[in-house]
């Protein structure tokens, strides 16, 4: 028997504006550039996936099952920006066939540095969730599938989720296969889902490669592959990002037709089915622990961090961004901690990657700066003002808890002397 | 191959990429007669490439034999030949870019002394024997052209700059002519960056087909120097203070700067027409005490000034190549460079930013000062990065190229 397990990351970050030291506004964000990516993103790829879906669970009558895991940024940019498409997925939560995974709100690496920050922020997430979609996940995926042992520890102490996804890479795994079901080490009642990184990549990355020897990949073939695991699996978790259909794959590359004949091809085999991770979760026992000590993403040929702690740059400025956590909260500034929260979105360390050769091409897809360097100056600019506006607050509330009286009477004594000053300076221009 | 300077008389980066590119040639076993102006006059710092010839004993230009021409071929002109201060010039003319200033960059009888070159390469063409002829820039393009007429020797010139960069929209028409009828003329022609050879097809009209872009090398001194964290930063400007640089951006930006930090001086290492403009223009912001002006630097001094250094910025209004740009990656010192520059069109470890955006410029400056990060990652992978630029490299691609012109000849 072997189930099929969809799921589908969609996000984009709020990208930030160019910010120079010599500005001091508060939007930090490039609104234009982000309604347009958003626009974009969502014509070519998320109304027509979306419709495609659709028509595919209604074809099927609930034979065909997907997930998906949306994180809160890219929910408020559809709010604001293509609500159209954020029906569509409301569309999807109402067939039944669609289950949806919780993560950090903000696709952030808190994870990694603060675990408060970081239950906080699956906390909103999962409200958003309930709000958009009406659902409460029960199965958690973390920012770029970071893992090891703690974040699962972490993720079972919550209490609230059933299991935790991962990239099945091959030096955690050895040759273990990522189509069972596992149990994270020290973990009682948590699972352990894992990517089967060769086949989500054949679709992800390789579909429309003509230098691949498979190519063109056919709905039937990977039907072939599929059935091929029967008998030395239970599950293929198939888990890419959503804009695989329509950005990454264009739909010229005929990515739209291979889903489309997918589900028919799969079915064929009459052992086949589609599930959702919660389906798998329930259906399949853990057969065995696994020990995942050091950290493991799904991101570039390495699988690790390298792609946002690969160098002085991203260490710095997430070390910074992390160091504020204190200050800003006291601050308890409702817009501030909003703006601190965006500023932790993973993709801002990804532009700072210098790893330049084969993964290149992957980081500079949607990615606004024309080097490292600049998207890190322009990063570390916008944290600084950040900064100042957190000690204004801080200092304000000093103030005002301190002294109030004082507070005015200095004023008084300002505004005079300015004046005095302007004006002689005026004159002596003249 | 036709020369005008060769170190250790130089005044810019032609003196420097001739040097580099022969020593690499004639490794890789070219012979080359490399031809020379030299003045008799004793009052021109010129006359001085006449000890070139002293060359010949070392090993490494074996290969290499210099012929020198009496003709005070002196391209630039200096800051102390040029009257006139900056209030002045700046009420007169309005804008100091303007080309009553570029019209000056020569001495007033080079186009005479262009001449006399051309007679005297003639006459050597007739006495030595060589396959091809090589010229840099348009100083010796009529000497090649000529000569090649001549001896029926095929020509290739080699373009470091053109009059559209020296001059901006204010070109000196008789060198523009000069430029023209050399490229047009030539069996060749050798760029220093795709941005040079995007000048030549669309101001000169020649086709692209015609064009090879070799990038120039930096010469390895073997040199390795640790940052060390300073309370006062350096930010070095080393060039020629003149319009093509963009001295007078420099400048705009380090006051932006200032308004931000104050532990910061700025260099400005060289001379030009803009030198006391600029000087004046510093002390007219109130920056004058912050910013240094050392004149032309050679040698040793020119290493000390990036050993001291922060950081070195390249804001040229139009740079055909930036040999030293590389230079000061190579002394592991992050480097800001104007986006006209050819170096920018392939370095990844640079920061770079158009050269009338002050702003921007003095905002990636101060991130440079701010950031340790960011300065020990421009400075390592751009020293790494630098080394990637060889003259050997160079030299192969040159002699690919006459090969070709030799077959189709």
């Amino acid at each position: 028997m072997s189930s099929v397990c969809f799921y589908f990351q969609v996000h984009q970050p709020f990208r930030l504006r160019n910010y120079t030291i010599f500005d001091n506004g508060t939007n930090y964000y490039d609104d234009f550039k982000n309604a347009q990516i958003c626009r974009k993103v969502a014509d070519k790829c998320y109304l027509p996936a979306n419709r495609l879906m659709l028509e595919l669970i209604k074809k099927y009558n609930g034979k065909f099952r997907i997930s998906y895991s949306i994180t809160g940024v890219i929910l408020e940019q559809l709010e604001k920006y293509a609500p159209d498409a954020l029906d569509t997925f409301k569309q999807l939560a109402d067939t039944g066939c669609v289950e949806f995974l919780a993560e950090t709100y903000y696709h952030t690496l808190s994870s990694l540095y603060s675990h408060n920050e970081f239950t906080a922020q699956v906390d909103l997430h999962i409200a958003a969730i309930q709000k958009y979609f009406s659902q409460t996940p029960r199965i958690f995926r973390n920012t770029e599938l970071v893992y090891n042992n703690q974040i699962a520890e972490l993720i079972e102490s919550m209490g609230r989720f059933d299991a935790i996804i991962a990239e099945g890479a091959d030096h955690i795994l050895g040759y273990k296969s990522p189509n069972f079901v596992y149990q994270p080490l020290r973990c009682k009642n948590l699972k352990l889902l894992l990517k089967n990184y060769r086949l989500s990549d054949d679709i992800a990355f390789r579909f429309s490669n003509q230098g691949w020897a498979d190519w063109p990949l056919t709905a039937p073939k990977f039907a072939q592959w599929v059935d091929a695991i029967n008998g030395c699996g239970y599950t293929v978790n198939l888990f890419m990002d959503y804009e695989t259909f329509g950005e990454h794959q264009w739909e010229s590359t005929g990515i739209f037709n291979f889903l489309r004949h997918l589900p028919e091809e799969i079915l064929k085999h009459p052992d086949n089915n589609f599930k959702t991770p919660s389906e798998v979760v329930k259906a399949f026992p853990a057969s065995e622990t696994l020990d995942i000590p050091y950290t493991v993403s799904w991101a570039d040929i390495e699988r690790d961090l390298s792609a946002w702690l690969g160098n002085p740059m991203q260490h710095n400025a997430l070390t910074e961004i992390y160091k504020l956590e204190d200050s800003i909260k006291s601050a308890a500034d409702d817009a501030l901690i909003a703006d601190w929260r965006k500023l932790q979105t993973s993709d801002h360390f990804y532009y700072m990657c210098t790893k330049w050769f084969s993964d290149g091409d992957v980081h500079k897809y949607f990615n606004p700066y024309d080097s490292p360097y600049d998207s890190y100056i322009n990063f570390m600019n916008v944290m600084d003002n950040l900064n100042t506006r957190c000690s204004d607050i801080l200092s304000l509330k000093k103030m005002t808890s301190g002294r109030p009286q004082k507070k005015t009477s200095t004023k008084l004594i300002r505004r005079p002397l300015r004046k005095n000053m302007e004006k002689s300076f005026a004159t002596g221009l003249q | 191959m036709l020369g005008w300077e060769f170190p250790p008389f130089i005044s810019g980066g032609l003196g420097t990429a001739c040097y580099g590119l022969t020593k690499a040639l004639s490794r890789q076993g070219t012979h080359i007669t490399f031809v020379l102006p030299s003045g008799a006059d004793a009052d021109c710092d010129f006359m001085k490439v006449l000890t070139a010839q002293g060359y010949l004993i070392s090993n490494e230009f074996k290969n290499i034999r210099f012929r020198t021409i009496k003709s005070a071929l002196k391209p630039y002109i200096s800051s102390a030949n040029l009257g006139g201060s900056f209030l002045s010039n700046a009420q007169s003319s309005q804008s100091w870019q303007a080309g009553s200033v570029s019209q000056q960059h020569y001495g007033r009888d080079v186009l005479e002394q262009v001449n006399k070159f051309e007679q005297n390469a003639r006459e050597i063409a007739q006495t030595e024997d060589f396959d091809i002829i090589h010229a840099h820039d348009w100083m010796t393009f009529p000497a090649a052209i000529s000569s090649a007429q001549l001896t029926g020797k095929p020509s290739v010139v080699h373009v470091h700059s053109t009059e559209f960069d020296r001059s901006g929209e204010h070109v000196n028409q008789a060198i523009y002519d000069i430029e023209r009828f050399g490229m047009h003329r030539a069996d060749r022609i050798v760029a220093v960056s795709n941005y040079t050879k995007n000048i030549i097809t669309s101001r000169y009209a020649v086709s692209p087909d015609k064009i090879d872009v070799v990038y120039n090398g930096v010469e390895d001194d073997g040199s390795i120097r640790t940052l060390e964290d300073k309370k006062t930063k350096i930010v070095l400007y080393l060039g020629r203070i003149t319009f093509q640089k963009g001295p007078d951006y420099f400048v705009d930006a380090a006051k932006k700067v200032l308004e931000k930090m104050d532990n910061v001086k700025f260099i400005m290492a060289g001379d030009g027409d803009m030198t006391r403009r600029m000087i004046e223009y510093a002390a007219w912001l109130g920056i004058g005490h912050k910013i240094f002006f050392t004149k032309f630097l050679r040698g040793q001094n020119v290493h000390r000034a990036y050993q001291m250094a922060d950081l070195y910025v390249m804001p040229s209004v139009s740079e055909p190549f930036g040999i030293a740009a590389l230079e000061a990656m190579k002394n592991n010192v992050p480097i800001l460079i104007s986006k006209q520059s050819g170096v920018a069109e392939t370095l990844h470890n640079a920061l770079k930013v158009n050269f009338w955006d002050v702003n921007e410029m003095a905002n990636k400056m101060i991130a440079v000062l701010k950031y340790p990060p960011l300065r020990t990652m421009l400075s390592e992978n751009g020293r790494r990065e630098a080394g990637t630029f060889r003259w050997e490299k160079s030299a192969a691609k040159i002699n690919e190229i006459y090969k070709n012109v030799l077959a189709c000849a």
